[in-house]
């Protein structure tokens, strides 16, 4: 399973990459969603997938019961997901007033300041 | 936008997402849920009636600011925060109390749930922030 | 808990929420804005003595025991930078109450700012990884808004190229904290540097070092390192000198201080590979800084690329690696967050007075104006590194480390660098305040119709007067710093510090 998850990360990426790399605005925003995404996935997958217990001790219990899920990358993910939320919510808002101050979507047009 | 269908539905939908965000505050105490989540469904309906009627009303609608919803949230989270330094423990260390009902035993209640009622405040207060000054920049 | 460790953190954040909620009464949030400054300041300085007095201090968030709770740790480093933090914060703010219009402040702009700085004093204290990524988003949400908010062109343009980018970075820092946590199981920095002292016998360097490379671009291009700096100048000239100053003072240079951190602290097996390719990396930055900044003809844009240039010395201590040369990285890093956000704070001044940034269209502001100008010789003298100001002791140290170690081609390297700083910044001085006034300017304003500058200058001046007591003091100052090079070569202190017993 994490030879599969693992070529999809790998697709997210590339896919990231490639949208990243297009001239339209739109297309970066999607990039850097894609690219988001991908870096959770990765947390997801490279901690090992495993099927098993929560990793809570019982009321009866003193140890875990193996095997058990380890459960910080999940909390990792989740706040990194958080954090994700509220920057593509502001990637948007920017992406829109810019494309209402410059009036394109083209990022090859957006250099007045570069010379 | 003015399609009858999305202007009936914002209106019935909104009651109904409210009490599952509620639902979904209070069952995060345990279980999937919480604060983010919950807080996100709860700005759902407000974001949805936006599109529906346009920024003003849905402000009409919320009748708080939303600025007045992230500042009380942050409050909220530091002074559940402070009430653990305030009995000598280190910042944000969960401070756990009970509360006796009549007739339902023992309610166990502590600072995170304060904490996460913050968290679902700043939540709807940012995402519905955004979601008007993008709604009246059109 | 010390409560030291928590104040730098808590006061911005209650001072962002109360600007916030008194947004409209502009009054009451200047009066906020100022008054939390200084409590970060006096909070910050608090830390400093304490560090000094008593060593490195360590707390546990929330109770949870050091290797799975949230830790905050202060060494000699940490406090020295948020005491940094605290200098800059009050002088921006300052500077901020007579620079920055009404419609800004309006819009929460002094409450971004100190959401600003407690992203940057969470990201100096924390003693855990995933934390500091937290820090970092938070110190990046408050400067996306900054460098956006007023929405002119320029300034929507500069920052698309800086969110890009910096999420760019982010992505990457996460990617490379889920393969450590998959390798180590730990993102407490002290738990991974006691797992990794002994990890060199079992496993291969491979597959540390592959992380730290990754690490290295994380941070690489927060801290703008050739060959990823060029956001910086694509941006930092966009937004009001207020905000550019805050970002040239402090954004960057928490970059530098995740690469200090992470490669004294963790990163340290494969020295002889890692630490050879950020000595490069500093000497590329150098030239190519200095180089990008010859070419400019604008006032801020020039002071843009001398901030990559200056990054280059700091990594270099790094790479180095002894004592010595940490405390240079150290001492250089205190003296550049002053000098260039002063820097900064003048080119508002001059582009306030000349009503434009172009350097072919300013001129005569040393007769206009000669406080603002010696005021201005003051740090650019100092960023060249002329005796005996801070800039001087801080290559100094760097150049005797650099020569201990027999890298004699860094410290030429560093040396030309120095020269053609100076040229720059003579540029800079001939063309803003030297030369009279171009005969097309005098029409349009210019020069001649300024009002009183006073305001503007306090900041300015409190600043080039703790440059002049830097340099005048350099052998007090440079001794803390060489405890601070010391704590960070030894990492057995910061480990005992925040495991305790625990280990």
């Amino acid at each position: 399973m994490e030879i599969v998850l693992a070529f999809v990360i790998g697709g997210l990426f590339a896919a990231s990459v490639y949208m990243l790399l297009r001239r339209s605005l739109v297309k970066l925003l999607i990039g850097l969603a894609l690219l988001s995404h991908s870096a959770n996935l990765l947390i997801f997958t490279s901690v090992k997938l495993t099927r098993g217990s929560p990793p809570v001790i019982g009321m009866n219990a003193t140890a875990l019961r193996e095997p058990f899920a380890d459960p910080l990358p999940q909390a990792l993910i989740l706040t990194a997901i958080v954090i994700s939320f509220g920057v593509m919510a502001f990637a948007l808002a920017l992406a829109f007033r810019a494309y209402r101050s410059v009036g394109t979507d083209d990022l090859d047009r957006m250099k007045s300041t570069d010379d | 936008m003015t399609s009858l269908i999305l202007r009936t539905t914002a209106r019935y939908l909104m009651p109904l997402l409210l009490i599952f965000s509620v639902f979904l505050f209070l069952r995060g105490h345990n279980q999937p849920g919480g604060g983010f989540a919950a807080g996100l469904v709860a700005a759902a309906p407000f974001a949805l009636y936006s599109i529906a009627f346009g920024a003003v009303k849905a402000r009409h609608v919320l009748q708080v600011r939303p600025r007045y919803l992230i500042v009380t949230g942050l409050l909220a989270s530091v002074v559940s925060g402070a009430i653990g330094m305030s009995v000598g423990k280190p910042f944000l260390t969960g401070i756990w109390g009970y509360l006796y009902l009549p007739g339902s035993g023992k309610l166990e209640i502590g600072t995170p749930i304060l904490f996460d009622l913050g968290v679902y405040l700043v939540v709807i207060g940012v995402s519905l922030s955004i979601i008007f000054a993008l709604e009246e920049a059109e | 808990m010390n409560p030291l460790l928590i104040l730098p953190i808590l006061i911005p954040l209650v001072t962002a929420i109360l600007a916030l909620l008194f947004r409209e009464a502009r009054n009451v949030q200047r009066a906020l804005s100022l008054l939390g400054a200084l409590g970060l300041f006096g909070a910050s300085a608090g830390l400093m003595f304490d560090v000094r007095r008593n060593g490195i201090q360590a707390a546990q968030v929330g109770n949870w025991p050091a290797p799975y709770g949230i830790t905050l740790v202060a060494d000699l480093f940490g406090a020295i930078m948020v005491l940094l933090a605290g200098i800059i914060a009050m002088a921006v703010v300052t500077y901020s109450l007579v620079s920055v219009d009404a419609k800004r402040e309006e819009f929460g702009y002094h409450s971004l700012i100190h959401f600003l700085l407690m992203g940057v004093c969470g990201s100096f204290l924390t003693g855990d990884l995933f934390n500091l990524y937290v820090w970092f988003e938070v110190m990046l949400m408050g400067s996306f808004v900054l460098m956006a908010l007023g929405g002119e062109r320029g300034q929507m343009e500069g920052a698309i190229k800086y969110v890009t980018l910096n999420l760019l970075s982010s992505a990457m820092f996460l990617s490379a904290l889920g393969l450590l946590y998959a390798m180590a199981g730990t993102l407490n920095m002290a738990d991974l540097a006691d797992k990794f002292s002994d990890i060199s016998a079992s496993q291969p360097y491979g597959v540390v070092t592959t992380l730290a490379m990754l690490f290295m671009v994380a941070f690489g291009i927060k801290a703008a390192v050739f060959p990823l700096f060029f956001w910086l100048p694509a941006s930092y000239h966009t937004p009001p000198a207020a905000i550019s100053a805050l970002f040239a003072g402090l954004l960057t240079k928490v970059g530098v201080y995740a690469l200090i951190r992470v490669f004294t602290l963790i990163f340290v097996q494969d020295a002889g590979f890692t630490h050879n390719l950020i000595l490069i990396i500093a000497g590329l930055t150098m030239v190519s800084g200095v180089l990008g900044a010859v070419a400019q003809k604008e006032f801020r844009r020039v002071l843009s690329f001398h901030i990559v240039s200056q990054i280059g010395y700091m990594i270099m201590g790094l790479g180095l690696f002894t004592p010595l040369a940490l405390a240079g990285s150290v001492f250089y890093i205190a003296h550049h967050i002053i000098v260039k956000t002063n820097l900064f704070l003048i080119s508002g001044a001059v582009e306030k007075l000349g009503r434009t940034p172009v350097l072919k269209k300013l001129g005569g502001l040393y007769q206009a104006q000669p406080m603002l100008a010696i005021l201005f010789l003051v740090p650019a003298m100092s960023l060249a590194g002329l005796p005996p100001l801070s800039g001087f002791f801080a290559k100094l140290s760097l150049a005797r480390a650099g020569l201990e170690t027999g890298q004699y081609i860094i410290v030429s390297i560093m040396l030309g660098v120095s020269l053609l700083t100076l040229f720059s910044m003579l540029k800079l001085w001939n063309e803003a305040f030297w030369k009279p006034l171009p005969a097309s300017a005098i029409g349009s304003g210019g020069a001649a119709g300024m009002g009183n500058l006073h305001t503007w200058l306090i900041s300015v001046a409190f600043l080039a007067a703790i440059t002049v007591l830097i340099g005048i003091g350099a052998g007090s100052f440079f001794s803390i710093a060489l405890l601070a090079g010391e704590q960070l070569m030894n990492p057995q202190d910061y480990i005992q510090a925040v495991l305790g017993g625990a280990r």
